[in-house]
């Protein structure tokens, strides 16, 4: 029954593989990015082609301290992970909660904007084509601002409780990878909603 | 279902398969058809000549090189050999030279199709694809029809081109005259355009290429290339608003009294309806519910009682006429040449 | 067949034996298991339940077909039998396979006890095989109120607006949007997990310049679905947002466009085709050189054409869309993208060519489909290339030529190859051999189906023959041909069903393979057949592409020739 042919082993020597957590992160950054170019495209495509209002210069203003906000919450993301690295446990929690309130203030700003444009300026995803593209686009966005917030907030209670530790630094790594990228994507949506599109 | 009547009926499929198809590509009578057939021409030959090669490589290997070992005893393995970066270099080579060609014997196609001017007597047709019919109008003459298009045939000392600018009034559907010219899909809010120049009179059939709903199978075109009297005769027919007669002034009533006036136009009567073919001059067509059928007043009846008859799914909703309601109809719309 | 393997070292490896256990315990055991053997079995059993599904439906539509103005089934039920059938075929026959497959061998191949991630693993098997079951929950969910139930009938590519309320009343193109999202949700899962196994698992000493080509294929495979399946999903979002919230992104009233969900649709449709047939040739690479005998010919050229196909698919989709009437311009640019995948394919080709010259064939049936695959997919590639000529292609586009095109790849050559790593897996997966003579029959019936079917249907595509359509006349001369297509689809059925019970007889009956029966050089024959859960009892390292090579023939290994060589190098003095 048992004739395999067995490879001898003779470990190599300084035999490393890239960390699968990194690598699998990244694979998932480049499907979401997929996702995202596809909106964009369909966000650019139909600027300007709606047949009836409200058009984006009517209603839309720059978010420019919720982008702020956002985007400095990279750096606080970043600063916990070195924190964790240096096993800094209380400072890398520190700097979690502030990057959950940073994200925190984010994401009531689209909130606002969004209570605003509905109430106010009659604008919903019905309206046309600006209303279809901008909601979609921007509550694509918010939805993975939210899956971001509860994963940090769950990395902040672990880390509150002290179940995080230096091991785990890889870990909160990929997590914050993940959070560069809605940033990054912000800065996308940003431009072409509000710079481009307006 | 598969019943076979006799040897007659034998020779007629096998003639009508071999001999001349209605919608065969390599049968052109147009300029755009006839540049395709060219070009195609040409890129069977060299897809050919690909394969002949090939596949003979493929075959000799295979007789060449098979194991000669009787079953069981194992031979000794054949010489290792990995690679060579000259040989791979001649077959990405060889390749890219090919298809640079064939680029190029395309990209030429394409622009003389795509890019040709217009000449300023062509004739301007107004194409709307619906689910399950056509209508052709022609902005320029005052003519609107479904279902059969009339153009004139086009010398090719003097060219007649027709024009179309093509869009569709719900789903997509495709505009294929195989015999004509290849497709050009038609759009909702998109309008397209495309050209023929049908270079022998005769009666040209296609159909529609894009799925577009139940009935796609039976969204047919006919296409009547007329010698530019004939042409001219039957625009100036099209014109006229529908017959009178009084003796089908009943069937007119039921017509003018029903839901009918709502979807189908009858000019010179109330209805106004686009959401059907026009019926001004519905007697005056070969075939009914796009090619589906003859032009009979028992055709007509049976369709006008319940379009699912022969064309379930189409548009057009049971009328519900009683059979008086139904024979008189049938006579008014019958009338209409 | 078995033929006795060098065996260097005996393991001991005490099989304990499994006791008596009940089916709830063992069904237990399968739906909760991680282990990526069982999952890529359970994807394998899953997609093979939906090609006779899936086979079945297209058995119904060549009845219909079969003569003119037939009333066998009603254009409703044709329109839904041909959209059941290329959705089912392709996204659950063609993907689960094809990751079944990768599942189940690249651990293995690569000298790991498992995948990267084996929960993730059978998270997307389980999301997958669900998006599966929604669709055809469709039969009866479909219309909702409206009626009886039914299945989407909006074509597998789903044109917008076809997919609109107005046109598509009820919930059976809602299904079709869920199920595909699903799945793809699943796909991007399973891709993610092939490409951090390929590239964080590996043995020590395989480096990825001595990685199984068919392991590089899957790798590439796996990338493309992030780019590829992606926009689908975001597709899917948008067509759903229609659907549901009334939103405008393909509703043409609203100054939506129609011909930007086709854009979408192929952004994804025409890298998908290839996402389906890399692991074919990924199969073909492995297959092709053990019963040839001879190591693969041009394996950096190989890795090499693979990603470059990735590349190239990525800007080709518009050919599915050269009568759309996107202007001179787009279709030039489409035309030369399209031809230029040729090239790449082409030395795919001709390396396979180059590993069968020279080298000792032996005609195993797993064999015989893997030569069947070679010759037809030059001829589907050849008629790919008559389709990206635009203005043929203005002709042949929504045709019968192209459902034939379509078909000689998927069939000809994905199925076709599929069938060979089944013959060839097969051992490995159950420990015995299926059965030879019954594998001829199977391979000469299906041969046979397959030419009558797919070799006579690109002729009414010739003749003017739209595709999609449930029945036509009877004077435009289709009829003749219609009827041998659709006779060869009994052949078709026959072998297929002789295929599946050659696996149930041989699983039984068949003989026992042992670790290595074809005398094989990758990893996966250094163990037991079937392996055990945790695949190797120690972590094996390699020194060369083919491991059991370099153990079979210490005197002349691999491994002395790899590392002395020069990049591409030449015959082995
Ligand atoms: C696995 C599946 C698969 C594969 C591999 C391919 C491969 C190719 N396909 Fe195909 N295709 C489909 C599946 C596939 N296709 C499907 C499913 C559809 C229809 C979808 C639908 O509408 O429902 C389709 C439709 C389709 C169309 C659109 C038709 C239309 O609807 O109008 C076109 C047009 O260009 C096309 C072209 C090609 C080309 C050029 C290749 C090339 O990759 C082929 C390359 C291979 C070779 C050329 C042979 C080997 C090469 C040599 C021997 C070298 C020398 C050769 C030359 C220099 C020419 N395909
Ligand atoms: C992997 C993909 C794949 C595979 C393997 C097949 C396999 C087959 N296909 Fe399919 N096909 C598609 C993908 C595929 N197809 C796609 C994507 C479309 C486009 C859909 C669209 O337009 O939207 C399509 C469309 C399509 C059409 C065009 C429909 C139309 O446009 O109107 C036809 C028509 O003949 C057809 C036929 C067949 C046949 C005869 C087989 C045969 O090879 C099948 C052989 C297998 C079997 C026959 C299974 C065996 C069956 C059993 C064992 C059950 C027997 C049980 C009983 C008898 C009770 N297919
Ligand atoms: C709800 C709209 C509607 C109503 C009401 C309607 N039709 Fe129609 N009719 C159609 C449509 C749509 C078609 C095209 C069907 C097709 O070919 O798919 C059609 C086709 C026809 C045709 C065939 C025309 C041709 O050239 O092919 C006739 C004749 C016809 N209708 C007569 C009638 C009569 C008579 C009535 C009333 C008793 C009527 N229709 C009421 C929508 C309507
Ligand atoms: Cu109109 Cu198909
Ligand atoms: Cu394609």
């Amino acid at each position: 029954m048992i004739e395999a042919a067995v490879i001898p082993n003779s470990p190599n020597e300084g035999w490393e593989l890239p960390s699968r957590g990194v690598v699998g992160m990244v694979c998932l950054i480049a499907a979401e990015a997929s996702i995202f170019i596809i909106f964009v495209v369909a966000y650019v495509f139909y600027i300007g082609k709606s047949v009836s209002g409200p058009t984006p210069k009517d209603v839309l203003t720059l978010p420019v301290f919720t982008t702020i906000c956002l985007l400095s919450s990279s750096l606080t993301v970043h600063a916990a992970v070195s924190a964790l690295r240096q096993s800094k446990r209380n400072l890398c929690s520190l700097w979690l909660a502030a990057t959950v309130l940073l994200g925190g203030i984010f994401l009531a700003g689209t909130g606002r904007e969004w209570y605003e444009l509905i109430y106010h300026d009659g604008l919903t995803i019905q309206t046309n084509l600006f209303g279809t593209t901008f909601y979609s686009l921007v509550g694509l966005h918010a939805t993975h601002v939210i899956v971001g917030l509860i994963m940090l907030m769950l990395a902040l209670v672990f880390s509150l409780n002290g179940a995080m530790t230096h091991e785990h630094s890889e870990k909160l790594e990929v997590l914050s990878l993940y959070w560069h990228f809605v940033d990054a994507v912000w800065v996308v949506v940003f431009l072409v909603v509000y710079v481009l599109g307006r | 279902m598969f019943a076979c009547h006799g040897l007659y009926d034998l020779a007629v499929i096998v003639s009508t398969a071999f001999g001349d198809n209605p919608t065969n590509i390599f049968a052109p009578v147009g300029t755009p058809a006839h540049s395709v057939f060219g070009l195609s021409m040409l890129v069977l030959w060299i897809t050919g000549a690909i394969f002949v090669l090939v596949a003979g490589i493929l075959l000799y290997v295979l007789v060449r090189y098979r194991s000669r070992a009787a079953d069981g005893v194992t031979e000794q393995e054949p010489p290792q050999i990995y690679g060579s970066n000259q040989i791979e270099l001649a077959w990405t080579v060889i390749p890219i030279l090919i298809v640079v060609m064939l680029f190029l014997a395309t990209a030429r196609v394409i622009y003389t199709t795509e890019h040709a001017p217009k000449p300023a007597d062509a004739l301007d047709v107004t194409v709307i694809g619906h689910q399950f019919w056509w209508e052709y109008s022609y902005p320029a003459l005052g003519v609107v029809t479904a279902n059969e298009l009339h153009v004139p045939v086009s010398d090719p000392k003097h060219m007649l081109p027709t024009y179309l600018t093509m869009s569709s009034a719900d789903t997509d559907h495709s505009f294929w005259v195989p015999r004509l010219a290849g497709k050009t899909d038609v759009i909702p809010n998109r309008v397209n355009t495309m050209w023929i120049d049908p270079q022998e009179t005769g009666l040209y059939l296609g159909q529609c290429a894009q799925y577009c709903g139940v009935q796609h199978a039976k969204m047919l075109i006919r296409v009547y290339v007329d010698t530019p009297a004939a042409f001219d005769a039957w625009v100036a027919h099209q014109r006229q608003p529908a017959v009178e007669d009084s003796r089908v002034a009943e069937g007119r009533a039921v017509f003018e009294h029903n839901a009918c006036i709502s979807c189908h136009t009858i000019r010179g009567t109330v209805a106004t309806g686009r959401f059907g073919p026009d019926l001004t001059h519905v007697a005056s067509r070969d075939t009914i519910a796009s090619g589906a059928v003859p032009n009979t007043a028992a055709n007509i009846r049976s369709f006008v009682d319940n379009p699912e008859n022969f064309k379930p799914g189409a548009l057009m909703p049971p009328m519900h006429l009683d059979s008086h309601d139904l024979d008189a109809v049938t006579a008014y719309l019958t009338t209409l040449k | 067949m078995a033929t006795q393997t060098p065996v260097t070292e005996v393991l001991d490896l005490t099989v304990e034996k499994a006791p008596q256990r009940r089916w709830l315990e063992v069904l237990h055991d399968w739906v909760t298991t991680v282990d990526h053997k069982k999952i890529g079995l359970m994807y394998i059993g899953y997609a093979l339940f939906f090609l006779v599904v899936a086979g079945f439906e297209a058995l119904l539509m060549r009845v219909q077909l079969a003569v003119p103005n037939n009333h066998f089934v009603s254009p409703q039920v044709f329109n839904r039998l041909f959209t059941m059938h290329g959705t089912t075929m392709v996204f659950f026959v063609g993907m689960p396979i094809l990751f079944g497959f990768g599942n189940y061998l690249i651990p293995l191949m690569i000298g790991a006890r498992d995948m990267a991630f084996p929960r993730l693993n059978a998270f997307s098997f389980w999301i997958s095989a669900f998006g599966g079951l929604l669709l055809y929950f469709s039969y009866f969910g479909g219309s909702g109120l409206y009626g009886a139930g039914s299945a989407p009938d909006v074509g597998w590519f789903a044109y917008a607006p076809l997919t609109a309320q107005v046109f598509s009343p009820g919930h059976s193109t809602d299904y079709w949007t869920l199920s595909l999202l699903l799945t793809g949700i699943g796909t991007i899962g399973t891709s993610l997990n092939i490409v951090a196994t390929a590239i964080c698992m590996r043995c020590p000493g395989m480096k990825m310049s001595r990685l199984p080509l068919l392991v590089w294929l899957y790798l590439v495979t796996s990338c493309m679905v992030f780019v590829a399946v992606s926009p689908l999903t975001a597709a899917q979002i948008m067509l759903m947002l229609d659907r549901y919230l009334g939103s405008h992104f393909f509703d043409t009233q609203a100054g939506g466009s129609a011909v930007l969900w086709m854009h979408f649709f192929w952004i994804f449709g025409h890298p998908e085709v290839y996402i389906l047939i890399l692991p074919a040739f990924a199969f073909a690479n492995e297959i092709i050189p053990v019963f040839s005998r001879k190591a693969i010919f041009g394996y950096p050229a190989m890795v090499a054409a693979s990603v470059g196909i990735g590349f190239i698919s990525l800007s080709v989709w518009a050919h599915h869309m050269f009568a759309v009437g996107m202007g001179p311009g787009a279709n030039t640019f489409f035309v030369l993208a399209t031809m230029a995948v040729s090239v790449p394919t082409g030395i795919k080709i001709f390396n396979w060519l180059a590993t069968l010259w020279g080298g000792k064939i032996r005609f195993t049936v797993s064999m015989m489909f893997a030569v069947g695959f070679l010759f037809q997919f030059l001829i589907a590639g050849l008629t790919g290339i008559m389709l990206s000529v635009a203005p043929f292609d203005w002709q042949l586009t929504g045709s019968y030529f192209v459902v034939a095109h379509f078909h000689y790849v998927l069939v000809g050559a994905i199925l076709f190859m599929l069938f060979s790593a089944f013959y060839y897996w097969y051992p490995k997966m159950s420990g015995r051999m299926l059965s030879e003579t019954m594998g001829k029959w199977h391979f000469w019936l299906f041969l046979i189906g397959f030419h009558l079917t797919f070799d006579f249907m690109h002729v009414p595509g010739l003749l003017g023959m739209p595709r999609r359509i449930y029945t036509y006349e009877a004077d435009r001369g289709w009829m003749i041909w219609n009827m041998v297509v659709s006779s060869g689809a009994i052949f078709q059925t026959i072998a297929t069903l002789l295929f599946v019970y050659n696996m149930v007889w041989s699983y039984f009956k068949g003989e026992v393979a042992g670790a290595d029966p074809w005398d094989a050089w990758t990893l996966e024959w250094s163990t037991t057949s079937p392996p055990a859960t945790y695949n190797f009892a120690k972590i094996p390292s390699v020194a060369s592409r083919r491991p059991l090579w370099d153990l079979k023939h210490p005197e002349d290994p691999d491994s002395h020739y790899e590392t002395t060589e020069k990049p591409g190098g030449e015959e082995r003095p």
